[in-house]
This record gives C-alpha cells, sequence and structure tokens, in this order.
C-alpha cells in the first residue's frame, strides 16, 4: 500500500494551485455565478497549460496522464472555487474518453487534439425529459436513410450544450429490441448541423458558469461515419463511460469540501465571541475535526477508486462507493461550513453558501447517489 | 547566450504565523511552505525569455538542502535546460558573502554570458549575493534591473530609483544582473512542463566537488552572524486629539507646523 503522492503528482498539484488561485478570483467566481456564462477565456488558459486534458494521451495533444492525476487537477480547481472549478474541469467531457475507447481512429484524429487543446467543447446528450436515471430505453430516436441516419426527440440537462462544438447523443436505434437497451447507438453531432438546437437552461442552484441546456433535435442527419463503435452497443458504452468519469465528480466533491472547509477553518480561528475565537469552541472544533475526517475518507475512496482505473483494473463499485460518499460528505461539509460562518455564511459575498449550492449537482449529474447504491448492492448480491 | 539563474528555496512568510524558535537565530520553518524566492522567480522568466529570443541555455543553480529540489524542478518546467544543486551540511549558516563563494567556484567553470539573480531574497532580504558574487568572478554588474536589452557583447538594463525614478545603464558582458519584480510577468508552470522537468536530472554537488575548503563556508567562513531575531515589540505611538473641531484643527496645523511639514 502506498498513500503518498509521489513527486510528479505533487509538482502537478502544485502548479494547478498556483494557476487556480491567481485566475479563479472570488470577483469571477462571483460575477459568473450571477451571470451564468461559462468561462470561456479561463477555460483556454488552462487548456494551453495541459490542466483540462490529464488523461488524454499525448498523440492526441493531451498530457498522458492518468485518472488520478486528473482527479488531482479537477480537485483542486473545485477547492479553489466550486462553479469556476466544475465548468473548467467538464469542458471536453466524455467524448475524448469515448472515442479512446471505442472510436476509430478518424474520430479520433478529428475530434480529439481540437479538444484536448481547449479549441473546442464537447457535450455528451444522454438524459432525456422522461429518462434520467433509468436510460434502458430512450424517445430519442436515429433511422437509417440511404447511407445516413435522421435523429428526431430531445435531450434535457446537457452540460455545455448551448457552447458545445461537438455532441454525442445516445439514440435508439433498433426500437424494437429486448431488452430495450440492446437497441441504443452513440452519434456525433456536430455544432451547427442543421435541425440541431440548443437552449440554455437558467437558474440553476449551483454551478451556474458551468452552463447546461436542453437540445432538441428534429430530422438531423448524421452520416454513417458519424457512428460510434458498434451499432446498438451505445447503452453499454455509457454504462462503462460512467463508470470512468464518475470518478471525477467524486475528485470535483472532494474540492468542494475542501474549500468550504479551509474557509471555515480560517474563519473559525479569527471569529471571536464571548471572548475567544470560536475555534475554541468545541462545537466549532469538532465540527472542524469531523469535516476534516470526512474529507480524508472521501479523498481516499476516490484515489482508490482512481487508481484502480489506472491500473486497468476499473470497478464500478469503488466508483460508485467514492462518488456516493464525496458527494453527501460535500453537502454536509459545506452545511457546517455556512454554520460555523454564523449570519455572514449566509451572504454570497462570503463564499461558503456557493460552495454548498454546487456541491448539490454532485448527487445528481453522472447518476444520483441512489444508483451508485444500486450499482453498490447489486455487486454485493452477486459477490457476497 | 548561455545564462546562470541563481535561485533560493525561500519560506513564504508573507501571510503565515511566524515565530522564532528554540535558538532565538532563526524563524520556527515547521508548517511553513517553501517556494521560490519571489524575485528569482521574476530573473528565471527573464532569463528563459531572452534565451526564447537569442537561442543558448538557462540554467538554474541553488545552494540548499534537497528539498530545493522543488524550487529547481519549478524552473525546469518553466523553462531552464539545466540546473544543479550545492547541498553540503557544512554550507548551513553560510552568510551572502559565503553563499556566493559557493556560488562562484561552481560558475567559473560553466560557460556563461549572463547571471541573473533575484535583487534580494524573501526571506533575510541582504541584497548582496548578486554584486558579490560579480566581485568574486571579476565581471560587471548591475542591480534593481527593471529592463534588459542586450545587444551585442552589451546590455541596456534599467535600474529603479527611488522615488519612482528609473536609471539606463550599459554594462558589458558577461555580467550579473540581480531583477526587481515587475519586470515581466512569470509564466505558469505547464503540465508539459512537468512532464519535460521529471525526464532531467538535478546535478548535485557537495563541497569536495567545488573546491573550497571547510573554512571558506558556514559560519567559518562568513562575514555576517545572527546575533538575534526577534517580533519587534508593539508600541502605541497614537496621540488623540480632543476638542471641538476648530480647537483639534488648530492643533493639528500646530503640530505639523512644528515638524516643518506646512
Ligand atoms: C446541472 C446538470 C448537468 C447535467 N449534465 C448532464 C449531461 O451533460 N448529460 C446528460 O446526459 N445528463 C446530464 N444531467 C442529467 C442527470 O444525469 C440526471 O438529472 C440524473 O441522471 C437524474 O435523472 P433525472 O433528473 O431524470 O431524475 P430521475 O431519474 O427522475 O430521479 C428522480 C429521483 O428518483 C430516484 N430514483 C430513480 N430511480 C430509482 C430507483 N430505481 N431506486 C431508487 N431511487 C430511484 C433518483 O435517484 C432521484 O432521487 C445533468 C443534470 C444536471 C442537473
Ligand atoms: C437573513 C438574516 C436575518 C437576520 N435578522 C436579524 C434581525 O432581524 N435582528 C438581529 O438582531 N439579527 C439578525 N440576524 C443575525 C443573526 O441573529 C446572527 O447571524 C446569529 O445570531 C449568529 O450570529 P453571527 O452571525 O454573528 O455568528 P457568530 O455568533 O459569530 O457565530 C459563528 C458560529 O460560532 C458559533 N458559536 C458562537 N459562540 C459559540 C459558543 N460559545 N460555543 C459554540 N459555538 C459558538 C455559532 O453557533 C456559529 O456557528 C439575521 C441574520 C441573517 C443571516
Amino acid at each position: 500500500m502506498h498513500f503518498e503522492l509521489n513527486e510528479e503528482q505533487k509538482e502537478i498539484k502544485r502548479a494547478i494551485k498556483e494557476f487556480c488561485e491567481k485566475e479563479f478570483t472570488p470577483e469571477l467566481a462571483l460575477e459568473l455565478d450571477e451571470k451564468e456564462e461559462f468561462p470561456m477565456e479561463l477555460y483556454k488558459k488552462a487548456a494551453k497549460l495541459g490542466f483540462t486534458s490529464m488523461r488524454i494521451p499525448q498523440e492526441y495533444d493531451g498530457q498522458g496522464y492518468g485518472l488520478l492525476e486528473d482527479c488531482i487537477v479537477v480537485e483542486e480547481m473545485c477547492r479553489v472555487d466550486p462553479g469556476l472549478g466544475a465548468a473548467v474541469s467538464l469542458g471536453n467531457l466524455m467524448i475524448p474518453d469515448v472515442l479512446l475507447k471505442h472510436g476509430n481512429e478518424e474520430q479520433k484524429k478529428k475530434y480529439i487534439p481540437p479538444l484536448a487543446r481547449g479549441d473546442t467543447i464537447s457535450a455528451a446528450a444522454f438524459s432525456e425529459p422522461e429518462h434520467g436515471s433509468d436510460i434502458t430505453r430512450m424517445d430519442t430516436t436515429a433511422v437509417k436513410s440511404g447511407n445516413e441516419w435522421v435523429i428526431n426527440g430531445s435531450k434535457e440537462f446537457i452540460t455545455n450544450a448551448p457552447v458545445a462544438d461537438i455532441f454525442i447523443v445516445l439514440c435508439q436505434t433498433d426500437p424494437n429490441a429486448t431488452p430495450s437497451h440492446r437497441g441504443q447507438s452513440i452519434f456525433l453531432v456536430e455544432k451547427g448541423t442543421p435541425g440541431l438546437e440548443a437552449t440554455k437552461l437558467k437558474r440553476k442552484m449551483g454551478i451556474k458558469p458551468c452552463i447546461t441546456g436542453s437540445l432538441a433535435l428534429s430530422d438531423v442527419k448524421a452520416p454513417e461515419t458519424s457512428l460510434v463503435g458498434e451499432l446498438n452497443k451505445g447503452f453499454y458504452y455509457a454504462l462503462e463511460l460512467f463508470d470512468e468519469t464518475r470518478i471525477a465528480v467524486a475528485a470535483q466533491a472532494v474540492g468542494m469540501s475542501q474549500g468550504a472547509f479551509e474557509r471555515a477553518f480560517q474563519y473559525a480561528k479569527t471569529r471571536k465571541q464571548f471572548g475567544a475565537p470560536i475555534i475554541k469552541f468545541q462545537g466549532i472544533s469538532f465540527k472542524l475535526a469531523d469535516m476534516a475526517i470526512k474529507i480524508e475518507a472521501a479523498r481516499m475512496l476516490t484515489y482508490k477508486a482512481a487508481w484502480l482505473f489506472d491500473q486497468g483494473r476499473l470497478d464500478p463499485m469503488a466508483t460508485s462507493m467514492a462518488k456516493a460518499f464525496a458527494g453527501r460528505v460535500a453537502m454536509e461539509v459545506t452545511d457546517e461550513a455556512i454554520q460555523i460562518y454564523g449570519g455572514y455564511g449566509y451572504l454570497a459575498d462570503y463564499h461558503v453558501e456557493r460552495f454548498h449550492r454546487c456541491a448539490k449537482i454532485t448527487e445528481i449529474y453522472e447518476g444520483t447517489t441512489e444508483m451508485q447504491k444500486l450499482t453498490i448492492i447489486n455487486r454485493l448480491m452477486k459477490t457476497m | 547566450m548561455d545564462i546562470i539563474v541563481c535561485v533560493k528555496h525561500v519560506p513564504e512568510t508573507a501571510e503565515a504565523e511566524i515565530k522564532i524558535d528554540a535558538t532565538g537565530k532563526a524563524i520556527e520553518k515547521t508548517g511553513l511552505v517553501f517556494d521560490i524566492n519571489e524575485w528569482d522567480d521574476y530573473a528565471l522568466e527573464e532569463a528563459v525569455r531572452i534565451k526564447e529570443k537569442f537561442g543558448g541555455t538557462v540554467t538554474a543553480i541553488t545552494v540548499g538542502p534537497e528539498d530545493a529540489d522543488s524550487t529547481l524542478r519549478k524552473c525546469l518546467a518553466r523553462g531552464a535546460d539545466k540546473a544543479i544543486r550545492l547541498t553540503d551540511t557544512r554550507f548551513e549558516d553560510s552568510d551572502g558573502y559565503a553563499i556566493a563563494k559557493i556560488l562562484q567556484s561552481t560558475i567559473k567553470s560553466l560557460p556563461f554570458d549572463l547571471i541573473l539573480t533575484g535583487a534580494l531574497a524573501g526571506d533575510d532580504g541582504y541584497t548582496m549575493v548578486g554584486p558579490i558574487l560579480a566581485e568574486l568572478l571579476g565581471i560587471s554588474h548591475a542591480t534593481m534591473v527593471k529592463k534588459i536589452e542586450l545587444d551585442d557583447g552589451v546590455a541596456k538594463v534599467n535600474r529603479e530609483l527611488e522615488g519612482g525614478l528609473e536609471e539606463m545603464v550599459e554594462v558589458k558582458m558577461p555580467m550579473v544582473l540581480t531583477v526587481q519584480t515587475g519586470i515581466n510577468e512569470p509564466r505558469y508552470v505547464s503540465i508539459m512542463g512537468i512532464r519535460k522537468a521529471m525526464q532531467k536530472e538535478i546535478k548535485v554537488l557537495g563541497l569536495a566537488d567545488i573546491g573550497l575548503s571547510e573554512n571558506d563556508v558556514g559560519e567559518a567562513g562568513s562575514w555576517i552572524k545572527i546575533e538575534k531575531m526577534f517580533v519587534p515589540s508593539v508600541e502605541k505611538q497614537a496621540e488623540f486629539l480632543k476638542g471641538t473641531p476648530e480647537e483639534v484643527s488648530a492643533k493639528i496645523a500646530e503640530i505639523l507646523r512644528a515638524r516643518g511639514l506646512i
């Protein structure tokens, strides 16, 4: 067992820390939390330094590190600011991962390098208005017509949809398949394709700089070459993909927890009531100790899941444990941080309420906590 | 253009809580975060920019313990080509003069056209390593440099003076320049840079390798000895003026006049 980051990982942590502490300013964080705008300039800056392409191989202009190194970066971004952190860490979500596994060389060469460099933004459209946790049947269909596919349907809650250049869309390609998930496929659709329309969803609870949209697809034509991997394998690709990317969501949760904790800790040392800094009261100091314990436990689960993936031993149960636990810890820790700030914690200018609002998403997207528990219990039922 | 940059691994003390250690001659280092000295950060950036323009090499060199490798790696990640760490337990307690001797003994056998150091170090603030190093090497130097323009064996450099003044001087190469903050905007460490840095070796040299004797370094080889380090006691010198606004303003005018300020 080895519980320490190596020198290279420490250098990575130091570099991203320095970048975020200078660039993720509190002013920008507050401004974009209000405006609900994607921090494009910041994203490109981070991308040019390699921070957004950690686990993309070097041959596709990425950095060639593993998921663990990526988690270190994502965690640090979300520690400094949860909203900007979520936005920057999700700018090229999922498409490189799915193409690396199942794409052909042409697709990889065309789409991955610009995403790695930060020149383009990606979006992954699985959820639909009627299908969120359960994506075993999609209402969005792709029908073959000559040598192209025609896609119709709508997708909901799609991260980056309003700014993305390239989308993957999960479609029902065989409506008669039983079970229905055996008839699903993933297609690549480029921005500007006639019939593709994204609308921004406003007034989310948190991660406001990470913009979300609805996607309408009406008679969108996708050439045969836009099919990712094999026909009717889309559902399986999706599940496998989430087992990987969810680990990065756990890292977001750990970072958000750590950021709120550090702020609360500093505040408790300086805020005086009853003639003493409030950290002198066990009612406060024990809260802080509990927060530290939970964060460390969440971090260990997350790093372990990432490490397993990097070893080529992806373990869906480890992933789900990390995401479910880190998400809950993020909610609890950010809540306690507000409590420690007292009335000031309730004000946006003191930042911790934003951490709390942002933390909630980690219990929802890329599979709700309940779905993680299903994965865990299904695995336990099989193996115990 | 071969450039040598002298860098120091220092604790970040600006916002930390500082305590004096048991010896009474140094600060308590546990819990402090160490990083490249701020002035050296600018010197390194300037060196890399000069290299990018004229070609050549940048070598970062430090006198410090093994921990200082992180500062050297940062230099490598930001564009330095080579790194040297001078480490020996006998180097401890060296003053600026002894440090300059250690640096000189190594640098004299390296090819160089230009040596950059920070104008000062954020921890002890002596501002002397650069000028002493130049004297020991028998070459010219300029301090507090805010701008460097190189041209065929000479450099036009702007030096920062008090009161917002700058002077421009011409200095002959080879030379030592001590760099002031703000001369440029240091770049961030990139992931690509880290990967490169990790593949480079940090050369480590000790007393035996640099041809100095025990008496040249450490306390024995130093001119300055620290007697005591302390946090100055806080004194209250504010005087509160009482009275009506007219009385108070009359008193203020009186005080200012008495001190020759109006
Ligand atoms: C900000 C944001 C960004 C998002 N980004 C994307 C994206 O980029 N791409 C994408 O495809 N989707 C995205 N989503 C969608 C997200 O993945 C879904 O919201 C999530 O999977 C839950 O689906 P749902 O909202 O339809 O909830 P539902 O599935 O309707 O679930 C409602 C509740 O019921 C629970 N539940 C459902 N089934 C069970 C069960 N069998 N047992 C116990 N409990 C159950 C759920 O856990 C939840 O608590 C995003 C969502 C948000 C809010
Ligand atoms: C929206 C809003 C409306 C408000 N309206 C009013 C109003 O109309 N009138 C009014 O007078 N006030 C009002 N307040 C102020 C509110 O009553 C205070 O915020 C609250 O009493 C806490 O005080 P504080 O914010 O100064 O926190 P602090 O007293 O600084 O407390 C900070 C933290 O330390 C803890 N703490 C403090 N002392 C101890 C101790 N001895 N042991 C253990 N823990 C301790 C607290 O529980 C808290 O977790 C309002 C606040 C808000 C946010």
